[in-house]
C-alpha cells in the first residue's frame, strides 16, 4: 500500500516549466483515467495549481517503476521533452508524500507562506477524483487527512490571518476600520498594475461600488470594466470624493494630487464619514498633513509595506507549530496505514502457512501407510490450530504496540522474512 | 453552599479571562469559545449564589450595596456575553471580564451594610432594581466598548497595527456593540423606572416622592438618548460619540455611588 508522489512546485521549476505541465480539470480527470488504465496506478490524484502540478497514487503491488512511469507519462501527456521536464520533477514515497501533502495543504510550502487559496485546491483536486472514482480508500484518508491538517493549522495558529502584499494590507485595514465591505464603496485614482491588484482585493471582498478615475479615459475605463465599476472624469473631484469609503490612490505626480485644504472641505461636505486612503503613489499622492482630520484615516506604500514585513515574520514565527500540527497527522495517517498494512500482512501470512501446511501434510503423509482420508483430515485440521494460535499471539501484540516506528519495523520484518515475494521498494 | 458557589463563580469568571486573554494574544478559537463556556458556566453559579443569598436575607439579593453590585457583575457578564453572539465576536471578552470579576469580589469582599432598610418586596420593585441595574451594567459594557474604540482608533491612526489590533473588532462593529449595549440600557432603565414608580404608586399611594435620584436618572436618559442619535451623525460617528459614551458613564456612576449614598432617600443602597 504505498504512495508515490510526482511533481513540481514554484521552487522546482521556472513559470516556463510549470504553465506546460498544469491540468485543467478535465485533464486532470484524462490523466487519472489513463494512468489506471494503464496500471501505473490504482488511485489516482492530479493537484494541479499556478505554482504546482503534482500527481498522487497508489501503484500496483507488484509495480516498482511507479515513479519513472509517472515522469514518462507526464512528458508524453503535456508533449514536454523529458531531459527537460526531469530537472524540475521531485518525487516522494510514503512518509514524505504524506508529508509534503499535508505542509502544501496547510499552505507550508505555498509562495505565499500560509495562503488560504491552496486548502480550496485540494479540496477541489480531492472532489473532482473522489467524483471520477479515482480515489481509493489510501487516497480517500491521505486527502481527508490532508483537509484536516489544513483546517487545523489555519484555526489553531496565525499561519493564514495576516495580510501579506501591500493591496492585502490595505483592505484589511479597511477591514478593519468598516467591518465587512459589502456596502461600502471606493474610488481608485490611477489604473496601474497596484491599483489593479488592490481592486482585484476589494472585489474579493465584494464591495458594493467601484468608481474609478484616471487621466486616461480609456485606462480607466478598461480597469472598471474588468471589475464590474463606473468611470469618473478626471475632473470631476469634488463629486466623487464625496462618494466613497475608501481611497486608493496611484497617480503619477510629482506633487500630492489632493491637499489638505481640499480634504478638509471634502470631508464636511461628506459629513465627516469615516475614509480610508491608500496612497500608493511615490511621489506621495495625498498631502500628509491630512491624516490628523476627523474621521480620516492614510497609508502610504511605506506604511502598508512595514505591516507586510511584520506579518510576514509573525507568520514565520508560526511556522514551528504549524509543522508540528503537520507531523501530529502524518503519525496518525502512518498509524492507520501500518494498521492497515498489518492486517493485509497477517492475512497473506495465514494464507502462506496454510499452503505451506498443506504441502507438508502431503509430502509427508504418503511416507506414513494406514492413515484414513478422516484422520488425515483431523491431522491437517490440528496442524492449522497450531499455527493459528503461533500466529495469534504475535498479531495482538503487533496491533497493540505504540512506538509507531517499531510497528512499521517489525510489519517489514514479517513482511521479507516469511513473504519474500511481496518486497517494499523505496 | 454559599461558599461553594463562590468559588465556583470565581474559578468560571478567573478562567474566561484567561481564556479570553489567550485568544486575544494567541488568536486560538478553542481559547474564545472555551472563555465564552466557562462565563456562561460562572452566570449560572453566580445566579445561584445570588439565590442563596436571596434566601438567606428572605429577601431580593441586593438589599445593600454589596448585593448591587454582586447583581451588577452578574448583569454585566449576562450582557455581555448575549452580545458577544449576538454580533459573534470574542475579542472584548478580556476587557470585560476584570470589571465583572472587580465587581464580583467586590461585592464578595465589602462588609454588610449596618444601616439597612426594612427589606422592600413585591415583583414590581424586583423588576424595578433589576431593569435598573441591568441597564448600569448596559452602559458600563458601551463604555468598555468606546474605550476600546478609542484606543484602537489610536493604534490605526499611528499606524500600529500590532498582533492585538488585528484580532479586535472592527471599528465599525465596536460602534454597532457601544450602540446596541446602550439600547438595551435604555429600554431597561425606561421600564425599569417606570415600575419604580408603578412600586411607590403601590407602596404609598402617591406617585410622586421628590428624590434627587429621580432626576440625575432623567439626565443619564436624555444624554444616552442624546448619545444614540449623535452616534447616527457621521459627524458625530466615530471617537466623538465613544467619548460622549465614556462622559455619560461617568454620570451613571455618579447616580449609583454618590446620589445613592449621600443625596437620595429611598435609594440608599442600590
Amino acid at each position: 500500500m504505498e504512495i508515490v508522489l510526482v511533481g513540481l512546485n514554484h521552487r522546482s521549476a521556472p513559470v516556463e516549466v510549470r504553465e506546460k505541465v498544469s491540468f485543467s480539470n478535465d485533464q486532470a480527470r484524462q490523466a487519472a483515467e489513463e494512468l489506471r488504465a494503464r496500471g501505473i496506478l490504482h488511485e489516482t490524484l492530479v493537484l494541479s495549481t499556478c505554482n504546482r502540478s503534482e500527481v498522487y497514487g497508489v501503484p500496483p503491488e507488484t509495480t516498482r517503476e511507479s515513479a519513472a512511469a509517472l515522469s514518462n507519462y507526464l512528458s508524453s501527456f503535456h508533449s514536454v521533452q523529458l531531459d527537460l521536464l526531469s530537472p524540475s520533477l521531485y518525487h516522494h514515497y510514503d512518509r514524505y508524500a504524506v508529508r509534503h501533502l499535508f505542509r502544501v495543504a496547510s499552505g507550508l510550502d505555498s509562495m505565499m507562506l500560509g495562503e488560504a487559496e491552496i486548502l480550496g485546491q485540494v479540496r477541489e483536486a480531492y472532489r473532482i477524483a473522489y467524483e471520477q472514482g479515482a480515489t481509493g480508500p489510501v487516497l480517500n484518508r491521505l486527502f481527508q487527512g490532508a483537509l484536516e491538517v489544513g483546517k487545523r493549522v489555519r484555526s489553531e495558529t496565525e499561519l493564514g490571518t495576516r495580510p501579506m502584499s501591500v493591496a492585502s494590507a490595505g483592505v484589511k485595514l479597511a477591514e478593519r476600520i468598516f467591518g465587512k465591505l459589502q456596502e461600502r464603496t471606493a474610488l481608485v485614482l490611477g489604473a496601474g498594475m497596484i491599483s489593479e491588484q488592490v481592486v482585484s482585493q476589494l472585489r474579493d471582498r465584494n464591495i458594493a461600488r467601484l468608481f474609478v478615475m484616471n487621466r486616461s479615459l480609456e485606462r480607466a475605463d478598461n480597469l472598471a470594466r474588468q471589475f464590474a465599476g463606473k468611470v469618473i472624469a478626471w475632473d470631476d473631484w469634488e463629486s466623487a470624493l464625496t462618494l466613497p469609503d475608501v481611497i486608493v490612490s496611484s497617480v503619477s505626480a510629482e506633487e500630492p494630487v489632493l491637499l489638505r485644504a481640499h480634504l478638509e472641505k471634502t470631508m464636511a461636505a461628506r459629513g465627516n464619514r469615516p475614509l480610508f486612503v491608500m496612497d500608493l503613489g511615490v511621489p506621495r499622492n495625498i498631502d500628509p498633513a491630512a491624516a490628523s482630520l476627523y474621521n480620516f484615516y492614510l497609508y502610504n506604500i511605506d506604511d502598508l509595506t512595514q505591516i507586510v514585513q511584520q506579518n510576514r515574520t509573525s507568520r514565520e514565527g508560526e511556522v514551528p507549530r504549524a509543522e508540528s500540527i503537520v507531523d501530529e497527522h502524518v503519525g496518525k495517517f502512518l498509524t492507520w496505514q501500518t494498521s492497515v498494512e498489518l492486517i493485509g500482512v497477517v492475512e497473506s501470512l495465514r494464507h502462506k502457512l496454510k499452503a505451506d501446511r498443506a504441502e507438508f501434510v502431503r509430502e509427508r503423509a504418503e511416507r506414513v501407510n494406514g492413515l484414513t482420508v478422516e484422520q488425515r483430515e483431523q491431522v491437517e485440521a490440528l496442524i492449522d490450530d497450531l499455527l493459528e494460535k503461533m500466529l495469534l499471539d504475535p498479531a495482538r501484540r503487533l496491533q497493540g504496540e505504540k512506538d509507531l516506528r517499531r510497528k512499521i519495523q517489525q510489519v517489514e520484518a514479517i513482511r521479507e522474512l516469511f513473504l519474500p515475494d511481496r518486497e517494499r521498494w523505496r | 453552599m454559599n461558599h461553594l458557589f463562590f468559588l465556583l463563580t470565581l474559578a468560571a469568571y478567573v478562567g474566561s479571562f484567561a481564556a479570553y486573554i489567550g485568544y486575544l494574544i494567541a488568536g486560538t478559537d478553542w481559547s474564545g469559545r472555551l472563555g465564552s463556556l466557562l462565563l456562561a458556566g460562572g452566570l449560572v453559579t453566580h445566579y445561584f449564589a445570588l439565590l442563596e443569598r436571596a434566601r438567606g436575607l428572605h429577601t431580593v439579593p441586593y438589599h445593600d450595596l454589596s448585593g448591587s453590585m454582586s447583581l451588577f457583575g452578574w448583569l454585566l457578564a449576562l450582557t455581555y456575553l448575549s452580545l458577544e453572539l449576538f454580533h459573534r465576536q470574542r475579542s472584548v471578552g478580556a476587557f470585560v471580564l476584570p470589571f465583572v470579576l472587580a465587581f464580583f469580589l467586590f461585592a464578595q469582599l465589602s462588609p454588610p451594610d449596618r444601616l439597612a432598610a426594612p427589606p422592600a418586596t413585591g415583583v414590581a420593585f424586583a423588576f424595578h432594581v433589576t431593569l435598573s441595574i441591568l441597564a448600569y451594567a448596559a452602559f458600563g459594557l458601551s463604555c468598555v466598548l468606546s474605550l476600546i474604540y478609542l484606543g484602537e482608533q489610536r493604534l490605526l491612526h499611528k499606524h500600529r497595527v500590532g498582533d492585538v489590533v488585528w484580532r479586535l473588532p472592527s471599528l465599525d462593529l465596536l460602534d454597532r456593540m457601544s450602540q446596541s449595549s446602550v439600547l438595551v440600557g435604555l429600554i431597561s432603565i425606561a421600564i425599569g423606572t417606570a415600575l419604580g414608580f408603578v412600586w411607590v404608586d403601590r407602596l404609598t399611594g402617591n406617585v410622586w416622592h421628590y428624590d434627587p435620584k429621580y432626576v440625575v436618572t432623567l439626565l443619564v436618559l436624555v444624554a444616552y438618548v442624546f448619545y444614540l442619535r449623535l452616534a447616527r451623525n457621521p459627524s458625530w460617528r466615530g471617537a466623538r460619540a465613544s467619548q460622549l459614551c465614556i462622559f455619560n458613564f461617568a454620570i451613571v456612576i455618579f447616580s449609583f455611588t454618590v446620589v445613592n449614598l449621600f443625596f437620595s432617600h429611598a435609594h440608599r443602597y442600590f
